[in-house]
Protein backbone atom coordinates (compact mmCIF):
# COMPACT_ATOMS: atom_id res chain seq x y z
CA UNK A 1 0.00 0.00 0.00
CA UNK A 2 1.23 3.52 0.38
CA UNK A 3 1.67 5.86 3.37
CA UNK A 4 1.90 9.56 3.57
CA UNK A 5 4.87 11.75 3.47
CA UNK A 6 3.69 14.71 4.57
CA UNK A 7 0.78 14.70 7.33
CA UNK A 8 -3.08 15.07 6.50
CA UNK A 9 -4.57 18.46 6.90
CA UNK A 10 -8.34 17.92 6.90
CA UNK A 11 -11.21 14.59 6.76
CA UNK A 12 -13.61 13.72 3.77
CA UNK A 13 -16.58 11.70 3.71
CA UNK A 14 -16.32 7.86 1.88
CA UNK A 15 -19.66 6.03 1.85
CA UNK A 16 -19.88 6.61 6.10
CA UNK A 17 -16.16 6.42 6.85
CA UNK A 18 -14.27 9.34 7.50
CA UNK A 19 -10.56 9.42 6.28
CA UNK A 20 -7.78 12.22 6.24
CA UNK A 21 -6.63 13.40 3.10
CA UNK A 22 -4.93 16.70 1.84
CA UNK A 23 -6.74 19.63 0.04
CA UNK A 24 -5.86 19.55 -3.71
CA UNK A 25 -4.46 16.05 -3.87
CA UNK A 26 -6.48 14.25 -6.07
CA UNK A 27 -9.51 11.88 -4.34
CA UNK A 28 -8.23 8.71 -5.24
CA UNK A 29 -4.65 9.67 -3.62
CA UNK A 30 -6.72 10.29 -0.56
CA UNK A 31 -8.52 6.84 -0.82
CA UNK A 32 -5.19 4.97 -1.67
CA UNK A 33 -3.47 7.24 1.61
CA UNK A 34 -6.33 5.68 3.47
CA UNK A 35 -5.88 1.87 2.16
CA UNK A 36 -8.75 2.04 0.30
CA UNK A 37 -8.21 0.29 -3.52
CA UNK A 38 -11.59 -1.08 -4.06
CA UNK A 39 -13.91 1.79 -5.24
CA UNK A 40 -16.55 0.17 -7.70
CA UNK A 41 -17.34 -3.11 -9.39
CA UNK A 42 -17.78 -3.45 -13.20
CA UNK A 43 -21.34 -3.08 -15.01
CA UNK A 44 -20.10 -6.33 -17.29
CA UNK A 45 -19.53 -9.02 -14.50
CA UNK A 46 -19.78 -7.06 -11.07
CA UNK A 47 -15.56 -7.26 -10.85
CA UNK A 48 -14.07 -5.07 -8.06
CA UNK A 49 -11.86 -2.55 -9.44
CA UNK A 50 -9.98 0.32 -8.13
CA UNK A 51 -7.32 3.25 -9.26
CA UNK A 52 -5.49 1.91 -11.80
CA UNK A 53 -3.42 5.09 -14.31
CA UNK A 54 -3.99 8.01 -11.79
CA UNK A 55 -4.09 10.21 -14.68
CA UNK A 56 -7.34 10.57 -16.45
CA UNK A 57 -7.28 7.61 -18.68
CA UNK A 58 -8.62 4.19 -17.55
CA UNK A 59 -11.67 5.20 -16.15
CA UNK A 60 -11.61 2.03 -13.51
CA UNK A 61 -11.89 4.95 -10.30
CA UNK A 62 -15.27 5.94 -11.47
CA UNK A 63 -17.23 7.63 -7.68
CA UNK A 64 -19.90 9.55 -7.15
CA UNK A 65 -19.12 12.94 -5.52
CA UNK A 66 -21.33 15.08 -3.93
CA UNK A 67 -23.84 13.18 -5.65
CA UNK A 68 -22.82 13.28 -8.98
CA UNK A 69 -21.71 10.12 -11.09
CA UNK A 70 -19.06 8.82 -12.05
CA UNK A 71 -16.65 11.08 -11.71
CA UNK A 72 -12.69 9.92 -12.14
CA UNK A 73 -11.70 9.86 -8.97
CA UNK A 74 -7.65 10.33 -10.06
CA UNK A 75 -8.70 13.79 -11.62
CA UNK A 76 -10.95 15.08 -8.66
CA UNK A 77 -9.11 17.83 -6.41
CA UNK A 78 -10.10 16.98 -2.93
CA UNK A 79 -12.04 19.77 -0.86
CA UNK A 80 -12.30 19.49 2.68
CA UNK A 81 -15.82 17.99 3.90
CA UNK A 82 -16.23 16.74 0.76
CA UNK A 83 -18.55 13.40 0.46
CA UNK A 84 -18.18 10.50 -2.17
CA UNK A 85 -19.28 6.71 -2.32
CA UNK A 86 -18.55 4.43 -5.40
CA UNK B 1 -16.54 32.58 -27.58
CA UNK B 2 -12.99 33.04 -27.45
CA UNK B 3 -10.50 33.84 -30.20
CA UNK B 4 -6.75 33.96 -29.89
CA UNK B 5 -3.84 33.27 -31.99
CA UNK B 6 -2.51 30.14 -30.86
CA UNK B 7 -4.29 27.23 -28.42
CA UNK B 8 -2.20 25.16 -27.43
CA UNK B 9 -3.59 21.99 -25.14
CA UNK B 10 -1.19 19.99 -22.95
CA UNK B 11 1.00 22.02 -20.25
CA UNK B 12 3.54 19.80 -20.08
CA UNK B 13 7.08 20.47 -21.19
CA UNK B 14 5.78 20.42 -24.87
CA UNK B 15 2.47 23.00 -24.44
CA UNK B 16 4.60 24.73 -21.77
CA UNK B 17 7.54 25.84 -24.09
CA UNK B 18 5.35 26.26 -26.97
CA UNK B 19 3.19 28.51 -24.94
CA UNK B 20 6.73 31.03 -23.92
CA UNK B 21 7.86 30.37 -27.73
CA UNK B 22 4.90 31.90 -28.97
CA UNK B 23 4.78 34.49 -26.15
CA UNK B 24 8.40 35.77 -27.33
CA UNK B 25 7.04 36.82 -30.86
CA UNK B 26 4.06 38.33 -29.73
CA UNK B 27 1.13 35.99 -30.29
CA UNK B 28 -1.69 35.81 -27.97
CA UNK B 29 -1.76 32.04 -26.21
CA UNK B 30 -4.09 30.07 -24.77
CA UNK B 31 -2.75 26.54 -22.89
CA UNK B 32 -5.12 24.15 -21.40
CA UNK B 33 -4.68 21.59 -19.50
CA UNK B 34 -6.79 18.69 -17.88
CA UNK B 35 -4.75 18.81 -14.54
CA UNK B 36 -5.72 20.83 -11.54
CA UNK B 37 -1.74 22.66 -12.12
CA UNK B 38 0.55 22.86 -14.88
CA UNK B 39 3.70 20.49 -15.84
CA UNK B 40 2.28 17.43 -16.85
CA UNK B 41 3.53 14.34 -16.03
CA UNK B 42 6.81 14.19 -16.07
CA UNK B 43 6.90 17.95 -14.49
CA UNK B 44 4.40 17.61 -12.11
CA UNK B 45 4.54 19.23 -9.10
CA UNK B 46 8.33 20.17 -10.17
CA UNK B 47 10.21 22.01 -7.50
CA UNK B 48 12.90 24.37 -8.14
CA UNK B 49 14.98 23.28 -5.01
CA UNK B 50 14.87 19.10 -5.73
CA UNK B 51 17.33 16.54 -4.92
CA UNK B 52 17.40 13.21 -5.32
CA UNK B 53 16.82 10.91 -8.54
CA UNK B 54 15.17 13.07 -11.15
CA UNK B 55 16.57 15.97 -9.57
CA UNK B 56 17.68 17.65 -12.51
CA UNK B 57 14.47 17.23 -14.56
CA UNK B 58 12.33 18.68 -11.94
CA UNK B 59 14.02 21.72 -11.59
CA UNK B 60 13.81 22.16 -15.39
CA UNK B 61 10.44 21.89 -14.99
CA UNK B 62 10.37 24.27 -12.30
CA UNK B 63 12.08 26.47 -14.02
CA UNK B 64 9.20 25.86 -17.36
CA UNK B 65 6.60 26.97 -14.92
CA UNK B 66 8.35 29.97 -13.96
CA UNK B 67 9.09 31.57 -17.12
CA UNK B 68 5.50 30.28 -18.18
CA UNK B 69 4.34 32.73 -15.57
CA UNK B 70 5.95 35.62 -17.01
CA UNK B 71 5.10 34.67 -20.52
CA UNK B 72 1.98 36.37 -20.53
CA UNK B 73 -0.09 33.12 -21.85
CA UNK B 74 -3.39 32.79 -20.35
CA UNK B 75 -3.22 29.63 -18.40
CA UNK B 76 -6.65 27.58 -17.81
CA UNK B 77 -6.25 24.35 -15.54
CA UNK B 78 -9.10 21.96 -14.87
CA UNK B 79 -10.03 22.23 -19.04
CA UNK B 80 -10.67 19.65 -21.17
CA UNK B 81 -10.32 19.68 -24.77
CA UNK B 82 -13.59 17.10 -25.98
CA UNK B 83 -13.73 18.10 -29.64
CA UNK B 84 -12.25 20.33 -32.66
CA UNK B 85 -13.52 21.32 -35.64
CA UNK B 86 -12.51 22.77 -38.81
CA UNK B 87 -11.38 26.45 -38.55
CA UNK B 88 -9.67 25.16 -36.35
CA UNK B 89 -12.05 25.48 -33.31
CA UNK B 90 -12.29 23.79 -30.05
CA UNK B 91 -14.83 22.81 -27.48
CA UNK B 92 -13.50 23.03 -23.88
CA UNK B 93 -15.27 21.79 -20.76
CA UNK B 94 -13.96 23.68 -18.07
CA UNK B 95 -16.31 24.10 -14.39
CA UNK B 96 -19.57 22.63 -16.11
CA UNK B 97 -19.67 24.67 -18.84
CA UNK B 98 -18.42 24.43 -22.21
CA UNK B 99 -16.32 27.15 -24.32
CA UNK B 100 -15.86 27.17 -27.92
CA UNK B 101 -12.32 28.64 -28.46
CA UNK B 102 -11.49 29.86 -32.26
CA UNK B 103 -7.70 29.94 -32.96
CA UNK B 104 -5.08 30.48 -35.55
CA UNK B 105 -3.39 27.47 -35.01
CA UNK B 106 -3.77 24.70 -32.45
CA UNK B 107 -1.26 23.14 -31.28
CA UNK B 108 -1.85 19.65 -29.77
CA UNK B 109 0.37 18.57 -26.97
CA UNK B 110 -1.17 15.55 -24.80
CA UNK B 111 1.78 13.45 -24.33
CA UNK B 112 1.90 9.71 -23.55
CA UNK B 113 0.30 7.26 -21.53
CA UNK B 114 1.32 3.96 -20.02
CA UNK B 115 1.01 1.19 -22.27
CA UNK B 116 -0.60 -1.44 -20.65
CA UNK B 117 1.24 -4.81 -19.35
CA UNK B 118 -1.60 -7.59 -19.15
CA UNK B 119 -0.63 -10.30 -16.93
CA UNK B 120 -2.96 -13.27 -15.42
CA UNK B 121 -5.30 -11.15 -12.50
CA UNK B 122 -4.11 -7.62 -13.72
CA UNK B 123 -7.34 -6.02 -13.31
CA UNK B 124 -7.50 -6.86 -9.56
CA UNK B 125 -7.57 -3.87 -7.10
CA UNK B 126 -4.00 -3.55 -5.84
CA UNK B 127 -2.55 -3.31 -9.22
CA UNK B 128 -1.51 -0.52 -10.44
CA UNK B 129 1.17 1.44 -13.18
CA UNK B 130 4.32 2.35 -12.17
CA UNK B 131 3.70 5.96 -13.75
CA UNK B 132 0.40 6.11 -11.44
CA UNK B 133 2.56 5.15 -8.75
CA UNK B 134 4.82 8.06 -9.46
CA UNK B 135 1.98 10.34 -9.93
CA UNK B 136 1.02 9.60 -6.27
CA UNK B 137 4.54 10.18 -5.12
CA UNK B 138 4.91 13.71 -7.11
CA UNK B 139 1.85 15.41 -6.77
CA UNK B 140 0.22 13.43 -3.28
CA UNK B 141 3.70 12.74 -1.10
CA UNK B 142 2.27 9.08 -1.10
CA UNK B 143 5.34 6.57 -0.59
CA UNK B 144 5.00 2.59 -1.18
CA UNK B 145 4.75 0.70 2.29
CA UNK B 146 4.63 -2.83 2.66
CA UNK B 147 4.34 -5.35 0.52
CA UNK B 148 4.35 -3.75 -2.57
CA UNK B 149 6.24 -5.33 -5.63
CA UNK B 150 6.95 -3.52 -9.58
CA UNK B 151 7.25 -5.86 -12.53
CA UNK B 152 7.76 -4.95 -16.39
CA UNK B 153 10.29 -3.29 -18.38
CA UNK B 154 11.65 0.49 -18.99
CA UNK B 155 13.85 3.32 -17.34
CA UNK B 156 10.58 4.37 -15.50
CA UNK B 157 10.46 1.24 -13.26
CA UNK B 158 14.42 1.77 -11.97
CA UNK B 159 13.57 5.99 -11.76
CA UNK B 160 10.54 6.12 -9.76
CA UNK B 161 12.35 3.00 -7.60
CA UNK B 162 15.11 5.39 -6.68
CA UNK B 163 12.80 8.15 -6.63
CA UNK B 164 10.57 6.00 -3.89
CA UNK B 165 13.25 4.77 -1.45
CA UNK B 166 15.01 7.97 -1.80
CA UNK B 167 12.28 9.05 0.43
CA UNK B 168 11.75 6.56 2.54
CA UNK B 169 9.65 3.79 0.56
CA UNK B 170 9.74 0.41 1.04
CA UNK B 171 9.84 -2.00 -2.30
CA UNK B 172 9.34 -5.30 -1.70
CA UNK B 173 10.90 -7.02 -5.03
CA UNK B 174 11.23 -5.88 -8.57
CA UNK B 175 10.47 -8.26 -11.74
CA UNK B 176 12.61 -7.35 -14.48
CA UNK B 177 10.87 -8.39 -17.82
CA UNK B 178 13.79 -7.21 -19.89
CA UNK B 179 15.66 -8.93 -22.19
CA UNK B 180 18.81 -7.84 -24.04
CA UNK B 181 18.96 -8.70 -27.66
CA UNK B 182 21.74 -8.23 -30.40
CA UNK B 183 19.45 -6.02 -32.06
CA UNK B 184 19.05 -3.89 -29.08
CA UNK B 185 23.01 -3.82 -29.01
CA UNK B 186 24.11 -3.17 -32.50
CA UNK B 187 22.05 0.74 -31.79
CA UNK B 188 24.06 0.88 -28.73
CA UNK B 189 26.96 2.94 -30.35
CA UNK B 190 24.13 5.52 -31.42
CA UNK B 191 23.10 5.97 -27.84
CA UNK B 192 26.85 6.48 -26.83
CA UNK B 193 27.06 9.61 -28.61
CA UNK B 194 24.46 10.89 -25.49
CA UNK B 195 25.77 9.10 -22.60
CA UNK B 196 23.84 10.89 -20.14
CA UNK B 197 20.57 9.36 -20.03
CA UNK B 198 22.02 6.12 -19.74
CA UNK B 199 24.47 6.75 -17.31
CA UNK B 200 21.84 8.54 -15.06
CA UNK B 201 19.67 4.87 -15.90
CA UNK B 202 22.55 2.99 -14.29
CA UNK B 203 22.73 5.25 -11.50
CA UNK B 204 19.09 4.17 -10.49
CA UNK B 205 19.82 0.69 -11.17
CA UNK B 206 22.79 0.24 -9.32
CA UNK B 207 21.09 2.54 -6.15
CA UNK B 208 17.92 0.37 -6.06
CA UNK B 209 19.57 -2.63 -6.79
CA UNK B 210 21.97 -2.74 -3.73
CA UNK B 211 18.32 -2.46 -1.17
CA UNK B 212 15.63 -4.27 -3.42
CA UNK B 213 15.80 -7.92 -4.74
CA UNK B 214 15.81 -7.97 -8.21
CA UNK B 215 14.31 -11.38 -10.26
CA UNK B 216 14.87 -12.03 -13.72
CA UNK B 217 11.02 -13.65 -15.37
CA UNK B 218 8.55 -12.98 -17.73
CA UNK B 219 6.36 -15.70 -15.75
CA UNK B 220 4.11 -12.92 -13.30
CA UNK B 221 0.90 -14.47 -12.20
CA UNK B 222 -1.74 -12.32 -9.51
CA UNK B 223 -3.78 -13.54 -7.41
CA UNK B 224 -6.28 -12.52 -5.01
CA UNK B 225 -10.22 -12.29 -3.50
CA UNK B 226 -11.35 -9.22 -4.47
CA UNK B 227 -8.01 -7.33 -4.57
CA UNK B 228 -4.38 -8.75 -4.96
CA UNK B 229 -3.09 -10.89 -2.32
CA UNK B 230 -0.10 -12.48 -4.10
CA UNK B 231 1.91 -12.62 -6.76
CA UNK B 232 3.62 -15.89 -8.58
CA UNK B 233 6.84 -14.88 -9.37
CA UNK B 234 8.98 -17.48 -12.21
CA UNK B 235 6.84 -20.36 -10.09
CA UNK B 236 7.46 -18.55 -5.92
CA UNK B 237 4.98 -17.39 -3.97
CA UNK B 238 5.13 -13.63 -2.04
CA UNK B 239 2.55 -11.93 -0.43
CA UNK B 240 1.75 -8.46 -1.62
CA UNK B 241 -0.89 -5.92 -1.74
CA UNK B 242 0.36 -3.60 -4.44
CA UNK B 243 1.73 -4.69 -8.03
CA UNK B 244 2.90 -1.37 -10.22
CA UNK B 245 3.12 -2.89 -13.99
CA UNK B 246 4.96 -1.29 -16.35
CA UNK B 247 5.74 -1.71 -19.95
CA UNK B 248 6.85 1.85 -22.16
CA UNK B 249 4.84 4.57 -22.96
CA UNK B 250 3.03 5.05 -26.20
CA UNK B 251 1.77 8.60 -27.71
CA UNK B 252 -1.43 9.88 -26.76
CA UNK B 253 -3.13 9.96 -30.03
CA UNK B 254 -7.10 10.38 -28.82
CA UNK B 255 -7.81 13.48 -30.17
CA UNK B 256 -5.39 13.42 -33.56
CA UNK B 257 -7.09 9.82 -34.67
CA UNK B 258 -10.85 11.64 -33.79
CA UNK B 259 -10.14 14.16 -36.94
CA UNK B 260 -10.90 13.61 -39.87
CA UNK B 261 -8.12 13.45 -42.25
CA UNK B 262 -5.71 13.75 -39.97
CA UNK B 263 -3.43 10.73 -40.93
CA UNK B 264 -1.61 8.31 -38.41
CA UNK B 265 1.37 5.97 -39.27
CA UNK B 266 2.25 2.69 -37.62
CA UNK B 267 6.07 3.60 -35.63
CA UNK B 268 7.53 0.14 -36.30
CA UNK B 269 9.98 0.20 -33.54
CA UNK B 270 8.16 1.90 -31.39
CA UNK B 271 5.49 -0.28 -31.94
CA UNK B 272 2.76 2.68 -31.74
CA UNK B 273 0.59 5.19 -34.36
CA UNK B 274 1.36 8.30 -34.53
CA UNK B 275 0.31 11.17 -36.50
CA UNK B 276 1.64 12.46 -39.80
CA UNK B 277 3.70 14.81 -38.95
CA UNK B 278 6.26 17.14 -40.73
CA UNK B 279 9.46 18.55 -39.33
CA UNK B 280 7.97 21.31 -37.72
CA UNK B 281 4.67 19.72 -35.94
CA UNK B 282 2.31 20.43 -38.89
CA UNK B 283 -0.49 17.85 -38.74
CA UNK B 284 -2.13 17.40 -42.16
CA UNK B 285 -5.30 19.09 -41.17
CA UNK B 286 -4.44 22.68 -42.08
CA UNK B 287 -4.03 24.50 -38.92
CA UNK B 288 -3.67 21.80 -36.37
CA UNK B 289 -0.01 20.88 -35.01
CA UNK B 290 1.41 18.42 -32.61
CA UNK B 291 4.35 18.72 -30.36
CA UNK B 292 6.11 16.42 -27.95
CA UNK B 293 5.52 12.54 -26.90
CA UNK B 294 1.60 12.87 -28.83
CA UNK B 295 3.65 12.95 -31.96
CA UNK B 296 5.98 10.02 -30.58
CA UNK B 297 8.00 9.28 -27.85
CA UNK B 298 11.41 10.72 -27.61
CA UNK B 299 10.79 12.11 -23.98
CA UNK B 300 10.73 15.80 -22.17
CA UNK B 301 13.77 17.46 -23.34
CA UNK B 302 13.33 16.22 -27.44
CA UNK B 303 9.62 17.27 -26.51
CA UNK B 304 10.30 20.77 -25.01
CA UNK B 305 12.27 21.25 -28.33
CA UNK B 306 9.27 20.36 -30.59
CA UNK B 307 6.96 22.32 -27.97
CA UNK B 308 9.35 25.42 -29.33
CA UNK B 309 9.95 24.61 -33.22
CA UNK B 310 5.88 24.10 -33.36
CA UNK B 311 5.24 27.37 -31.73
CA UNK B 312 7.86 29.44 -34.15
CA UNK B 313 6.55 27.77 -36.93
CA UNK B 314 2.39 29.00 -35.87
CA UNK B 315 3.59 32.32 -35.31
CA UNK B 316 5.01 32.63 -38.92
CA UNK B 317 2.21 30.98 -40.11
CA UNK B 318 -0.01 34.06 -38.56
CA UNK B 319 2.53 36.40 -39.60
CA UNK B 320 4.48 37.07 -36.68
CA UNK B 321 7.53 36.21 -38.13
CA UNK B 322 9.48 35.94 -41.24
CA UNK B 323 10.47 32.70 -42.89
CA UNK B 324 13.62 32.90 -43.26
CA UNK B 325 13.68 34.10 -39.20
CA UNK B 326 11.77 31.08 -38.19
CA UNK B 327 14.51 29.19 -40.18
CA UNK B 328 17.47 30.63 -38.08
CA UNK B 329 15.86 30.44 -34.67
CA UNK B 330 14.65 26.81 -35.63
CA UNK B 331 17.82 25.06 -36.64
CA UNK B 332 19.65 25.14 -33.62
CA UNK B 333 16.34 23.48 -31.84
CA UNK B 334 16.84 20.63 -34.42
CA UNK B 335 20.02 20.29 -33.57
CA UNK B 336 19.52 19.54 -30.43
CA UNK B 337 16.43 17.82 -30.82
CA UNK B 338 18.09 15.35 -33.08
CA UNK B 339 20.99 14.82 -30.37
CA UNK B 340 18.11 14.22 -27.23
CA UNK B 341 16.74 12.03 -29.93
CA UNK B 342 20.13 9.77 -30.20
CA UNK B 343 19.83 6.94 -27.36
CA UNK B 344 16.01 6.58 -28.52
CA UNK B 345 16.82 3.31 -31.05
CA UNK B 346 18.82 1.75 -28.85
CA UNK B 347 15.91 2.12 -25.82
CA UNK B 348 12.99 1.33 -28.16
CA UNK B 349 15.01 -2.06 -29.61
CA UNK B 350 15.80 -2.81 -25.83
CA UNK B 351 12.30 -2.39 -24.37
CA UNK B 352 10.29 -3.96 -27.27
CA UNK B 353 6.82 -4.50 -26.07
CA UNK B 354 6.40 -7.46 -24.24
CA UNK B 355 4.12 -10.26 -26.31
CA UNK B 356 0.55 -10.27 -25.45
CA UNK B 357 -0.27 -13.30 -22.83
CA UNK B 358 -2.43 -16.41 -22.64
CA UNK B 359 -5.87 -16.54 -23.79
CA UNK B 360 -7.50 -16.37 -20.45
CA UNK B 361 -6.01 -13.02 -19.04
CA UNK B 362 -8.62 -9.92 -20.01
CA UNK B 363 -7.33 -7.09 -22.35
CA UNK B 364 -10.39 -5.04 -22.16
CA UNK B 365 -10.82 -4.01 -19.37
CA UNK B 366 -14.06 -1.85 -19.60
CA UNK B 367 -15.84 -4.62 -21.68
CA UNK B 368 -14.15 -7.62 -20.03
CA UNK B 369 -12.52 -9.13 -23.26
CA UNK B 370 -9.88 -12.07 -22.87
CA UNK B 371 -7.00 -12.33 -25.58
CA UNK B 372 -8.83 -15.57 -26.30
CA UNK B 373 -11.91 -13.59 -27.41
CA UNK B 374 -9.59 -11.41 -29.56
CA UNK B 375 -7.55 -14.27 -31.47
CA UNK B 376 -10.87 -16.39 -31.81
CA UNK B 377 -12.59 -13.17 -33.81
CA UNK B 378 -9.01 -13.33 -36.02
CA UNK B 379 -9.61 -16.77 -36.65
CA UNK B 380 -13.31 -15.59 -38.02
CA UNK B 381 -11.32 -13.41 -40.26
CA UNK B 382 -11.56 -10.37 -38.19
CA UNK B 383 -9.42 -8.18 -39.93
CA UNK B 384 -8.73 -5.31 -37.63
CA UNK B 385 -9.42 -3.22 -34.34
CA UNK B 386 -12.45 -1.31 -35.41
CA UNK B 387 -13.74 -4.54 -37.12
CA UNK B 388 -13.21 -5.99 -33.41
CA UNK B 389 -15.99 -3.72 -32.09
CA UNK B 390 -18.64 -5.42 -33.99
CA UNK B 391 -17.19 -9.03 -32.82
CA UNK B 392 -16.54 -8.87 -29.34
CA UNK B 393 -17.13 -5.10 -27.78
CA UNK B 394 -13.30 -4.47 -27.50
CA UNK B 395 -12.47 -1.03 -27.17
CA UNK B 396 -16.03 0.25 -26.82
CA UNK B 397 -16.56 0.45 -22.94
CA UNK B 398 -15.79 3.60 -20.39
CA UNK B 399 -12.16 4.24 -21.68
CA UNK B 400 -12.65 4.13 -25.18
CA UNK B 401 -9.94 2.08 -26.11
CA UNK B 402 -7.41 4.12 -24.20
CA UNK B 403 -5.56 1.13 -22.49
CA UNK B 404 -6.64 -1.81 -24.44
CA UNK B 405 -6.50 0.12 -27.89
CA UNK B 406 -2.80 -0.93 -28.19
CA UNK B 407 -3.36 -4.64 -26.74
CA UNK B 408 -5.87 -5.26 -29.22
CA UNK B 409 -3.76 -4.49 -32.23
CA UNK B 410 -0.60 -6.32 -31.15
CA UNK B 411 -2.93 -9.79 -30.52
CA UNK B 412 -4.77 -8.90 -33.99
CA UNK B 413 -1.30 -8.63 -35.60
CA UNK B 414 0.12 -11.55 -34.38
CA UNK B 415 -3.04 -13.69 -34.49
CA UNK B 416 -3.18 -12.86 -38.34
CA UNK B 417 0.54 -12.78 -38.46
CA UNK B 418 0.62 -9.19 -40.09
CA UNK B 419 3.16 -6.69 -39.19
CA UNK B 420 1.12 -3.84 -37.56
CA UNK B 421 1.27 -1.46 -39.81
CA UNK B 422 -1.48 -3.78 -41.77
CA UNK B 423 -3.73 -3.44 -38.45
CA UNK B 424 -5.78 -0.20 -38.48
CA UNK B 425 -5.76 1.89 -35.12
CA UNK B 426 -9.11 2.23 -32.99
CA UNK B 427 -10.79 5.07 -34.58
CA UNK B 428 -11.74 7.65 -31.91
CA UNK B 429 -14.56 9.85 -31.77
CA UNK B 430 -15.62 12.87 -29.88
CA UNK B 431 -16.22 13.75 -27.71
CA UNK B 432 -13.29 12.35 -26.47
CA UNK B 433 -13.94 12.93 -22.77
CA UNK B 434 -17.56 12.37 -21.76
CA UNK B 435 -19.72 15.40 -20.76
CA UNK B 436 -22.94 15.49 -19.47
CA UNK B 437 -25.91 16.54 -21.65
CA UNK B 438 -26.34 19.58 -19.03
CA UNK B 439 -22.39 20.67 -19.87
CA UNK B 440 -23.02 20.27 -23.45
CA UNK B 441 -26.80 22.51 -23.25
CA UNK B 442 -24.44 25.67 -22.13
CA UNK B 443 -23.18 25.81 -25.50
CA UNK B 444 -26.69 26.91 -26.57
CA UNK B 445 -26.20 30.90 -26.92
CA UNK B 446 -29.56 31.16 -25.20
CA UNK B 447 -28.57 28.86 -22.74
CA UNK B 448 -25.65 31.00 -21.29
CA UNK B 449 -27.83 34.15 -21.74
CA UNK B 450 -30.61 32.53 -19.26
CA UNK B 451 -28.20 31.12 -16.79
CA UNK B 452 -26.14 34.28 -16.75
CA UNK B 453 -29.32 36.22 -16.26
CA UNK B 454 -31.21 33.35 -14.15
CA UNK B 455 -28.18 33.02 -11.39
CA UNK B 456 -26.80 36.87 -11.39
Amino acid sequence: MFERVEPPDCTITWQDREIPARAGESLAAALLAAGINRVRVTGMSGAPRGPFCMMGVCFDCLVTVEGEGARQACMVPVVAGMRASP
Amino acid sequence: MTKVDILIVGAGPAGMSAAIEARRHGASVLLLDENAAPGGQVHRAAKPDAVGPGAAQSREGAALMAALRASGAGLHSGAVLWAIEPGPRAFVLQDHAVHEVDAGRVILASGATERALPIPGWTLPGVMGVGAAQILLKSAGLRPRGRVWIAGQGPLIWLYAAQALARGGEIAGIVDMSRITPHALLRLPRALTAPGYLLRGLAWMRAVRQRVPVFRTRDVVVEGDGRLERIHVGGQIHTADTLLLHDGVVPNTQVTRAIQGCEHRWNAAQRAWEPVLDDWGNTLIPGILVAGDGGGIGGAAAASLSGRIAALEAVRALGHLGGAQRDALAAPLMRRRRAELAPRGFLDALFVPLPMPVDEVTLCRCEEVTAGSVRAAAGLGCLGTNQLKAFTRAGMGLCQGRICGPLLHATLAEARGVPGGDVDPLRTRFPTKPLSLGELATLAPSASAASASGKG
